[in-house]
């Protein structure tokens, strides 16, 4: 109980790092989402063909590569380390972000144009036909009901971002995984340790579920 | 329907009881070699800890303790069968059963040695730092050449006041979980921003992409890499460290309440070390004798 007690401190404050990179990790991967999935709508190839590639090597390899690829792998060449991204690329707490950022958005791109494409084409018709810029008709028709038709698959990238946040330990970042693996090396009490760990998971992907239900409940009565 | 959700929630919890438990049925069934010596022994290794214990290029356990088990399990008449596993949950699964020993370079502490039992110890090497050749901590001068935590003298203290004035600000890596992780938090933790690796090698990593100004660990362990081309730019600076919390060397690591175990493991030790072979050993991996009296 005094481990537990005296451990608590340290475990919140590797929730909290957790949180940071759950919030920056999607709202950054949000943003690049939305640009994939109009690159992927594209019907010109070499906008189309890129996208297609980044969505597909970030879908089909383990983030925990990645993450390796860019911590370790682009720390080797002396190019990246004078170059200007290096003070990003030298922490790991941004290493973490870009990797969770650029895999997450992989996925939610993919999601984003399965609920773009799901806009029936009467309503871009009658758009047109109330004479709409496509920027507008994208802002006001398109993207809204996108977003209405993808909550629930974004609910669960969402919810899967916060777990995948617990492989930032492997590249010495002390989130709330780094934090349980750090204090059960020394009270050689892992299972207590990661029960709460767990508890605290949960926590959070108990908030994330709620509020996609709300949200989605809110939608829905708007529409 | 809440009949259903109990049943189910303690048939979980048992199997989950199950995973963990020791396994004591295979501990004694078709054991005994030599008196409580299960055979085959099974034994946790790192397998990231040049030259202690490492994998070779084909993917085969190889360095100072794998030979060194193999001598011992022979003096014991059972076979060792080796078992690569992360460094941070080795003691745990220890407990929990899953092998028999540990032998990955781990220290003999106060602190372990509450969880576990430890055989003699086999080696002991101190912990040094280790910067860039460019960087100006190679200039100092700490005024001593070892520092032994277990009694510390007023020279000594200087050194490490000094030290920590010398390092103020910089981020230093040790691997996590070790007794050097233990020394910076305990003895620089205010004054630097320490970073955790899972394994010697990527700490070694780091230090080339220069995220790391300075690293501690095990003297031994530094050599593999500072004998790498990739090691030629860096260098040991300041004391070495030993004693208090360093522990008293390197040793096996089994369960408590193994003392058949545990005698069949000293009494090889001894063999080994009375005989030489401790000490072939030692000069073949380590390039010198690092073997304990």
């Amino acid at each position: 109980m005094d481990m537990i007690l005296s451990a608590l401190p340290s475990l919140l404050s590797g929730a909290f790092v957790t949180v940071q990179l759950v919030a920056w990790s999607l709202a950054l991967g949000l943003v690049l989402a939305l640009l994939v999935a109009l690159a992927l709508l594209s019907p010109n190839r070499l906008i189309a063909g890129p996208a297609a590639l980044y969505v597909f090597l970030f879908r089909s390899t383990p983030l925990l590569v990645q993450l390796f690829l860019i911590y370790y792998g682009a720390g080797q060449f002396v190019a990246v380390r004078e170059s200007f991204l290096w003070p990003l690329l030298r922490e790991p707490y941004w290493c973490a972000i870009i990797a969770l950022t650029l895999n997450t958005a992989a996925y939610t791109a993919e999601i984003l144009r399965g609920g773009i494409r799901a806009v029936p084409f009467g309503q871009i018709e009658a758009a047109r036909a109330l004479g709409m810029h496509r920027g507008l008709m994208f802002r006001r028709i398109i993207l809204p009901q996108a977003f209405r038709q993808i909550l629930p698959a974004y609910g669960n990238e969402m919810i899967q971002m916060v777990q995948a946040t617990s492989l930032a330990s492997t590249i010495t970042l002390m989130e709330l995984t780094g934090a349980a693996r750090t204090i059960a090396s020394r009270s050689f009490q892992p299972v207590e340790l990661f029960v709460i760990a767990g508890a605290i998971y949960l926590a959070m992907n108990f908030l994330i579920a709620q509020a996609v239900r709300w949200g989605e409940k809110r939608m829905a009565a708007a529409a | 329907m809440k009949k259903w959700i109990a049943a189910l929630a303690l048939a979980g919890v048992t199997a989950l009881a199950g995973c963990g438990q020791n396994d004591q049925a295979g501990q004694t069934a078709g054991t005994n070699a030599a008196g409580g010596v299960p055979n085959p022994l099974r034994v946790a290794t790192e397998g990231a800890y040049p030259p202690y214990n490492m994998v070779d290029a084909s993917g085969d356990l190889v360095g100072f303790e794998i030979d060194m088990m193999k001598d011992v399990c022979k003096r014991m008449g059972t076979e060792c069968q080796f078992v690569a596993q992360a460094w941070d949950g080795m003691i745990p699964a220890l407990q929990a059963g899953r092998f028999d020993a540990i032998v990955a370079g781990m220290s003999i502490t106060d602190e372990r040695a509450q969880a576990v039992d430890f055989s003699a110890g086999y080696t002991t090497t101190p912990a040094y730092l280790v910067s860039a050749n460019a960087n100006p901590l190679q200039q100092e001068d700490f005024g001593v050449e070892k520092v032994d935590l277990t009694e510390i003298t007023p020279e000594e203290q200087a050194a490490i006041d000094k030290l920590r004035a010398a390092l103020k600000g910089k981020v230093m890596g040790v691997q996590t979980a070790t007794i050097h992780a233990n020394f910076a938090e305990q003895y620089l933790g205010d004054v630097v921003t320490l970073r955790r690796y899972d394994t010697q090698e990527n700490l070694a990593l780091d230090m080339q992409t220069g995220r790391i100004e300075v690293g501690l660990a095990d003297a031994v362990t530094w050599n593999a890499f500072l004998q790498r081309p990739e090691g030629k730019d860096f260098s040991f600076f300041g004391p070495g460290f030993d004693g208090g919390l360093f522990g008293r060397g390197q040793g096996i690591a089994i369960a408590k309440n193994r003392p058949d175990l545990l005698a069949a493991l000293n009494k090889a030790l001894a063999e080994m070390k009375a005989d030489g072979s401790m000490k072939n050993l030692s000069v073949q991996w380590f390039g010198f004798d690092t073997a304990m009296p």
